[in-house]
C-alpha cells in the first residue's frame, strides 16, 4: 500500500495496509546494518531535527543513526524543561525550528497530543517519537517487526501486555496496531494501573499475571516508573515485583515454551523482569533495539524520501 | 453588517436618565409574569413604564421596531469571569461587559478569582467602580468564601455583602474543608446571598485535564472522574441540609449530580443549580481534536450526561443557564492540551448555540430557555431583574430566531477568543440588547474599543445616524440625536 | 506528489516469446565469450524485471556452460535522484547473498533509457563492496540517454519517442513473454 501521509503521529490513524508498508519497508532496510558501509544516499540533502523534550537517549540515538545511515543531516535539539520556563512555548520553539527548513521533525514530548499539535502548526513532516501517555508509533512498529520475524505472521497471534497500562504510550500504540492486524491483546496489571474503559479499545483485561501469560505467543513487559508508588497507585515496588514481575519460574510454569519476551526498555531488572528472564532465550529485547533503527529509517525515508522539495524538479 | 450604534450614557449604576424608548411590534416572552403575546414595551427613564398591545409611542421616544422578533427581559449570566483586577490581558470589565451585551446579556455576576481576589470590600468597591465607569451592562460581584481562595479562613463575608456581593464562591477551587464550608453557610445565612459551589473533590480529580472515560483512555490524558463532582455535590447538599443555607451548585456537568440535586429539591432543601451551554451541547469527543478550547473544569462529559443535564434544565432541576465565561489569552490556550488553561468564553455564543441546538430542534421550549436566563437566575441571587412588569429596570434582550450566522471568534468583543464553538453556523441569536432603556448593542454590533481596557464612556463614539441609513434603518431603531 | 498513472494502450509488438528467448540466448553467449567463460562471474539484477532476466541468463549459462552462477537482487530506491517526482516509493530491499568483492558483476536490467537507474545501481553496488569489474546487460535499449552510460550487452536496440513506454513483459510477472511499445491513451 502506497504511503501518502505527511506525518506519522499515531497507530490509531493508520490503515492495516499502511502499517504493513512500514513494517515491510523496515524489513527491506534491515540489511543495511550488516553492510561494511552503512550509508545509502536516499535522504542526501534532507534535514531531520530531533526535537526532544524528554530525556531519551535510546530513542533519540536510534532516530539519529537512522537519519545518518540515510545520509540526512540530523540535528538534535534537546529542550530541557528550563528552556521552556524561559517563556518560549513549545509552539514558539517549533516555529523557530521550522524557520530553519527541516524536512522532518521528530518530536518527543511529555504532553499527550504534542505531535498532533506540531503537525497542525508546521508544514514539514512530523514523526511522533512518544507523546505523553498517548502513542509511540515507532516503538509499536519495531515490536511488530520483531514479532513478525519470529512468528512469521500476525493474524491470530495472542499478545499479553503487562504492567502500567495507564501511563504507557507503548501499550496504546501496540494495542491499536495489533488489533488492526488481527492480534488478540490482553492487558494485565494491578487495577490501579489499568485505565478505565480500556476494553473499548478491543482488548481483554486480566488481573493476574499467571492468567495473562497463559497460552500467549508474546509477553510484552512494561517498565514500572517508581513515581507510581508515590502517587499511591501501588503500595510498594517490592509488592509489585512479587505479583507482577516475571520470573523464570512463573514463565516456565505458565507460559508456552515458544513465547517471546519483549520490553520497550530500559528494563528495571528485578522489578518487572528478573535478570534471568531478560537474558534468557525467550527474550528478544536486543532484537527490538536493532530493529528500531530499521523502523526509523523506513519512517524517515517514507516521509522525507517521497516529498517534493523545491529545486529538485526534473522534466 | 453591523452598525455602531450606541448610547449616549452608559452610567448605568448611577441610574442615568435615559429618556423614552418603545419596543414595538415584537412578541414578548416574560416568564416571570407569564406573558407570551404580541406586546409593546415602553421604558421611561430606565424603568419599564408599560407593557401591552399597541402602545402609543410618546413623542421623541426612540422606537425599536421588533417585528418578527422575540422580546424578553434582559438575560442574566450569574457565572462570569471578568478577570479585572489582575488579569486584564484576558478580559476587562469594559471588554467583558461588551461581550455580554453583544451576546444578549444585560447583567452578569463576576467571580472572585481575580488578582487580588475579591475577598474584601476594597476589591468589591473597585469592581463596582470600574463597572460604573466602563461597564455597559449591570455587574454584580460575587465574593470569595475564603481568603485568597485558599480554603483556610473565611473572608469578611458580612462586609462583602454590604459592599454589594450577591453571592459567595471560591469558584475555580473547591473548598475541601467541609467544616469550614459549613461555617461559611451558617455565617452567611442572614445575608440572603447563596454559597455557590464549584463542586469538585480535588483528590479524585488530581491531574485530570478531561473527563475520565473512553476518550481519556485512548488519548492518554489524565482524567477527572464524574465521581469527583458527584461526591462534592452530595456533600454540599448534606451541608445545605445541616445548615439550612441556600447552596447553589455551579456548572453541573454529570448525570449523577443532576440526580442528586433533583432528589435534594424533592426533599425541600434550598439547593439550586446551573448548567453551562458547553456542558449541554458538547461531549468528551470534542477533545479528540486536541483543541485546548475543549478543555474546561468541570470537563466535557458523555452523551448520557448532556442528556441528563438537558432533562434537568427542562424540568427545573437545573434552575438556570450560566456560561462560566472564562477568558484566557491565546498563549494560554494554544499549546499542549495537558498544559492549557481550563475554561472557555461563553457570553457571545451562549444564546445563539442554545437557540440553534436546543430550541430550534424542539429539545427545549423557548419559554423555558428564556425563564432559565431571566426570572430564574434573578430569583436565585435576589436580583431585582428578570421581568418586564412595570416598575422593573428597563433591561430587554430581543432575539431574532431566524438570523443565520457563523460564529467567528475574531469578531468577539471579549478580549479573548477561546471558544470551541468557532465556525459553528447557527440560526437564531440575540438581535438587540437594551440596558436601562438604552440600546447597547444590536446584531452583535458595537462601539469598538479604541485602547486596551479603559475607554471612558464619554469618549465612546457618538451615534449620529440619520434615520434610515444603513442597517440602522433596516433594524428599525432610531436613536435620539443629541 | 502522487500522480495517477496515465492509461496507456499498446502501440506495437517488438518481440514475441520466441524472439525474446533468442535474444537472451545470444546475450548469454556474448557474456561467456567476452569473459572467456563463466569463472568469477555473478549476476545482479535490478528490481523487479532485471532480477527475473538475471535468473533467466544464469539458467541459460548453466545450460551452455554447466556453471551455476550466483544471482543477486538490487533495489536502487534508496539511490535514486528522482524520488521527489515518483510519489510514494516502495523499498523492496537488496538481497545479494554472496560477496561481490573481486567478482565480475553483470548488472542486468530490462530497459535502458536515461541511464539514471544504472547510475544509481552502480552507486548501490559499489557501496556493497569492490567488484573487479561491472558489466551491463540490457534487454531493450531505447535511447534518450542523459548520462554517459553504455551497455555491454543489448537484447535489442529500439528507437522510441519520449512519450512512448517500453514494456518488457515476463511470464513470472505478467503471464507472458513479450516486449511491446505503449503510448498514452489521450494521444
Amino acid at each position: 500500500m502506497a504511503w501518502t501521509r505527511k506525518d506519522l503521529l499515531a497507530m490509531r490513524d493508520l490503515e492495516p495496509g499502511e502499517i504493513l508498508t512500514l513494517v515491510d519497508t523496515a524489513a527491506s532496510l534491515e540489511e543495511i546494518a550488516s553492510r561494511d558501509i552503512k550509508k545509502v544516499p536516499a535522504l542526501r540533502g534532507k534535514t531531520i531535527v530531533n526535537l526532544f523534550y524528554e530525556p531519551s537517549t535510546r530513542t533519540r540515538t536510534s532516530f539519529e543513526i537512522a537519519g545518518k545511515w540515510l545520509s540526512a543531516d540530523v540535528i538534535n535539539f534537546t529542550a530541557s524543561a528550563s528552556s521552556t520556563t524561559k517563556g518560549e512555548t513549545f509552539v514558539d520553539t517549533a516555529k523557530n525550528i521550522e524557520a530553519m527548513s527541516p524536512d522532518v521533525v521528530v518530536v518527543r514530548h511529555s504532553a499527550s497530543g504534542a505531535a498532533e499539535l506540531l503537525a497542525r502548526e508546521l508544514d514539514c513532516s512530523i514523526v511522533n517519537a512518544g507523546d505523553g501517555a498517548h502513542e509511540h508509533p515507532t516503538q509499536a512498529l519495531l515490536d511488530l517487526l520483531t514479532i513478525r520475524e519470529k512468528k512469521r505472521h500476525f493474524e491470530g497471534l495472542q499478545v499479553a501486555i503487562v504492567g502500567d497500562i495507564t501511563h504507557s504510550r507503548v501499550a496504546r500504540s501496540n494495542i491499536h496496531a495489533m488489533r488492526k492486524l488481527g492480534v488478540t491483546v490482553t492487558v494485565a496489571g494491578p487495577p490501579t494501573l489499568i485505565p478505565p474503559f480500556i476494553g473499548e479499545l478491543g482488548v481483554k483485561v486480566a488481573y493476574r499475571l499467571e492468567e495473562a501469560i497463559r497460552d500467549v505467543d508474546v509477553i510484552m513487559m512494561l517498565r514500572l516508573q517508581h513515581e507510581r508508588m508515590a502517587a499511591g497507585l501501588i503500595p510498594s515496588v517490592r509488592e509489585y515485583s512479587r505479583y507482577w514481575g516475571l520470573s523464570l519460574d512463573k514463565l516456565q510454569k505458565h507460559a508456552r515454551p515458544d513465547v517471546l519476551i519483549m520490553h520497550p526498555g530500559p528494563v528495571n531488572r528485578g522489578v518487572e523482569l528478573s535478570p534471568e528472564v531478560a537474558d534468557s532465550h525467550y527474550s528478544v529485547i536486543l532484537d527490538q533495539v536493532s530493529k528500531g533503527v530499521a523502523v526509523r529509517m523506513a519512517v524517515l525515508f517514507l516521509l522525507a524520501g517521497s516529498r517534493s522539495s523545491e529545486g529538485q524538479v526534473r522534466a | 453588517m453591523t452598525t455602531m450604534r450606541v448610547v449616549k450614557d452608559l452610567m448605568l449604576g448611577l441610574g442615568a436618565r435615559g429618556g423614552t424608548l418603545v419596543v414595538k411590534n415584537g412578541h414578548v416572552i416574560d416568564p416571570a409574569s407569564a406573558v407570551d403575546a404580541a406586546h409593546d414595551v415602553l421604558i421611561v427613564d430606565g424603568v419599564v413604564r408599560d407593557i401591552g398591545p399597541r402602545l402609543a409611542a410618546p413623542e421623541q421616544a426612540t422606537v425599536v421596531d421588533a417585528t418578527g422578533k422575540i422580546v424578553c427581559p434582559g438575560f442574566i449570566d450569574i457565572h462570569v469571569h471578568l478577570r479585572e483586577p489582575g488579569f486584564e490581558y484576558k478580559e476587562t470589565i469594559a471588554t467583558g461587559t461588551r461581550a455580554a451585551a453583544a451576546g444578549g446579556f444585560t447583567a452578569v455576576c463576576c467571580m472572585a478569582n481575580t488578582h487580588p481576589v475579591n475577598d474584601n470590600r476594597s476589591i468589591t468597591d473597585y469592581i463596582l467602580a470600574r463597572a460604573k465607569t466602563e461597564g455597559v451592562v449591570r455587574v454584580y460581584p460575587i465574593g470569595a468564601v475564603t481568603r485568597n481562595l485558599k480554603g483556610e479562613e473565611l473572608s469578611e463575608l458580612a462586609e462583602l455583602a454590604e459592599a454589594g456581593c450577591v453571592g459567595y464562591s471560591d469558584d475555580g477551587k473547591p473548598v475541601m474543608n467541609a467544616g469550614l464550608y459549613r461555617r461559611a453557610m451558617e455565617y452567611t445565612l442572614p445575608f440572603g446571598a447563596p454559597i455557590i459551589s464549584h463542586a469538585e473533590d480535588a483528590h479524585l480529580s488530581t491531574g485530570g485535564a478531561m473527563n475520565e472515560g473512553v476518550v481519556s483512555t485512548e488519548l492518554g490524558i489524565a482524567g477527572a472522574p464524574a465521581a469527583a463532582e458527584d461526591i462534592m455535590v452530595a456533600r454540599d447538599i448534606v451541608l445545605a441540609e445541616l445548615t439550612g443555607a441556600h447552596v447553589h451548585l455551579a456548572h453541573l456537568s454529570t448525570a449523577g449530580s443532576v440526580r442528586l440535586v433533583r432528589d435534594a429539591k424533592a426533599r425541600g432543601l434550598r439547593v439550586t443549580a446551573e448548567a453551562a451551554p458547553h456542558h449541554l451541547l458538547l461531549t468528551e469527543d470534542a477533545v479528540r481534536t486536541w483543541d485546548p478550547n475543549a478543555k474546561m473544569n468541570p470537563p466535557l462529559r458523555t452523551k448520557r450526561d448532556t442528556e441528563a443535564l438537558l432533562e434537568g434544565l427542562a424540568d427545573g432541576t437545573i434552575d438556570c443557564v450560566a456560561t462560566d465565561h472564562a477568558p484566557h489569552a491565546l498563549s494560554e490556550k494554544e499549546g499542549e492540551f495537558d498544559r492549557a488553561a481550563f475554561g472557555i468564553v461563553g457570553l457571545e455564543t451562549a444564546v445563539a448555540v442554545l437557540l440553534d441546538r436546543l430550541v430550534r430542534p424542539g429539545r427545549l421550549p423557548l419559554k423555558t430557555l428564556v425563564a432559565r436566563l431571566t426570572a430564574d437566575p434573578a430569583r436565585l441571587l435576589n436580583l431585582p431583574l428578570g421581568s418586564l412588569v412595570p416598575g422593573r429596570p428597563g433591561d430587554v434582550t430581543i432575539l431574532d430566531l431566524h438570523r443565520e450566522l457563523t460564529i467567528d471568534p475574531a469578531r468577539f468583543h471579549s478580549r479573548s477568543r477561546n471558544t470551541p464553538f468557532g465556525g459553528w453556523t447557527v440560526t437564531g441569536g440575540p438581535w438587540m440588547t437594551i440596558v436601562n432603556g438604552h440600546v447597547i448593542s444590536s446584531e452583535g454590533g458595537f462601539a469598538p474599543l479604541r485602547t486596551k481596557g479603559a475607554t471612558p464612556p464619554s469618549e465612546l463614539p457618538r451615534p449620529n445616524l440619520p434615520p434610515g441609513q444603513g442597517s440602522a434603518g433596516k433594524a428599525g431603531a432610531r436613536t435620539e440625536s443629541m | 506528489m502522487n500522480r495517477p498513472a496515465p492509461r496507456r494502450r499498446e502501440k506495437a509488438q517488438v518481440l514475441d516469446e520466441a524472439a525474446l528467448d533468442r535474444a537472451l540466448t545470444r546475450i548469454a553467449h556474448e557474456i561467456l565469450e567476452k569473459n572467456s567463460g563463466a569463472s568469477n562471474l555473478a549476476f545482479v539484477g535490478i528490481r523487479t524485471r532485471g532480477v527475473t532476466l538475471a535468473h533467466r541468463l544464469a539458467a541459460k549459462i548453466e545450460k551452455i556452460d554447466g556453471t551455476s552462477l550466483p544471482v543477486g537482487a538490487l533495489d536502487i530506491t534508496l539511490y535514486r535522484d528522482d524520488l521527489d517526482m515518483r510519489g510514494a516509493p516502495v523499498v523492496r530491499g537488496t538481497d545479494i547473498p554472496f560477496s561481490i568483492k573481486d567478482k565480475t558483476v553483470v548488472l542486468v536490467d530490462d530497459v535502458l533509457y536515461t541511464g539514471r537507474t544504472i547510475r544509481a545501481a552502480l552507486d548501490a553496488l559499489i557501496d556493497l563492496g569492490r567488484p573487479r569489474m561491472i558489466q551491463l546487460a540490457i534487454f531493450i535499449d531505447r535511447g534518450h540517454r542523459e548520462l554517459p552510460i553504455r551497455p555491454d550487452y543489448v537484447g535489442k536496440n529500439l528507437p522510441t519517442s519520449r512519450r512512448e513506454v517500453v514494456a518488457v513483459r515476463m511470464k513470472e510477472h505478467d503471464g507472458e513473454d513479450r516486449v511491446v511499445i505503449e503510448e498514452p491513451e489521450d494521444a
